[in-house]
């Protein structure tokens, strides 16, 4: 009856998902990633609507200008990067060299927040005042604050998500498949980064 | 299950071609040929961007097919969002 009962159990709850044999975890972010791309996706799709329907939209990149979010962007790749090589440390069980650059991944996530903060506030104050396109009178400031401002939320989850795992793998709660899992996440937001680079800042 | 199941990609490799594609991205903005010709190679070098980082970063090369089919549902659906509102961007 008892070995019944556990053969029953394994069948309502299988251990391993077909998709991603590693973790359900894994599949879970995937899920949650493809519904958050839809999100970005709306609002991508939208600002080229209203762009494509004003008749004075200013040329971004003048605006804005690019060589800080050039650098912003950098700073994304090579924090996805250091991601990478810590999720690939952290599977050969180099638990130093694992830190470090989990370390080096949060450290890119602040820099990019502190970059994006200085940007925000030189628009606000200087830029856009100066070119007459404030927050409340031209949907250009809106579209921008919108897009960038949901895109820098999604950098604060992450630095706050990637602390949260250095943490638990310290205390090893958390084992390689869980960074990997933090390491979707954060690869999804420099994706996202770069098509708004080239969307908002560079078309 | 901490092992990784499939032969690491060459993560320096992909980090270089995400660089120099982004300083293309740069030089394009600035070269003096036509505004749709600008737009067209943004948009291509972007995307190939993102599905590199996707593909490698992501693991997506190494996964099964469906999961693909799932990391590639909301691009679909955005194509059929634009399509929806071709009426509003193009009125008659």
């Amino acid at each position: 009856m008892s070995e019944a009962a556990v053969m029953h159990a394994e069948v309502v709850e299988p251990q391993e998902s077909p998709l991603t044999p590693e973790s359900w975890g894994k599949l879970g972010m995937w899920l949650f990633l493809a519904g958050d791309a839809m999100s970005f996706g709306c609002l991508i799709v939208g600002y080229g609507i209203l762009r494509h329907a004003s008749n004075n939209w200013p040329v971004p990149k003048d605006v804005l200008g690019i060589n800080l979010t050039a650098f912003m962007t950098f700073l994304l790749i090579v924090s996805s990067v250091t991601m990478v090589l810590s999720l690939s440390a952290i599977q050969k069980h180099d638990m130093a060299r694992f830190k470090k650059f989990l370390g080096l991944t949060i450290l890119g996530g602040l820099i990019f927040l502190g970059c994006q903060a200085y940007e925000w506030t030189h628009l606000i104050t200087h830029r856009l005042p100066e070119v007459g396109l404030s927050f409340s009178t031209h949907l250009f400031a809106t579209t921008f604050f919108v897009l960038t401002g949901f895109h820098g939320m999604h950098v604060t989850g992450g630095v706050i998500y990637n602390t949260c795992v250095l943490l638990a793998v310290s205390r090893g709660r958390y084992q390689a498949k869980h960074v990997e899992i933090a390491g979707l996440y954060w690869h999804f937001v420099d994706l996202v980064w770069i098509l708004i680079f080239t969307f908002v800042y560079l078309l | 299950m901490s092992e990784a199941t499939h032969p690491e990609p060459n993560y320096m490799g992909v980090f270089w071609w995400l660089l120099i594609l982004t300083v293309l991205e740069i030089a394009v903005v600035y070269a003096p040929i036509a505004k749709m010709a600008i737009a067209i190679m943004l948009i291509v070098m972007a995307i190939t961007k993102a599905t590199m980082v996707a593909l490698y970063f992501m693991h997506l090369k190494f996964e099964t097919r469906t999961l693909g089919l799932i990391a590639l549902s909301p691009f679909v659906l955005c194509v059929f969002l634009i399509l929806m509102l071709m009426p509003d961007i193009f009125p008659r």
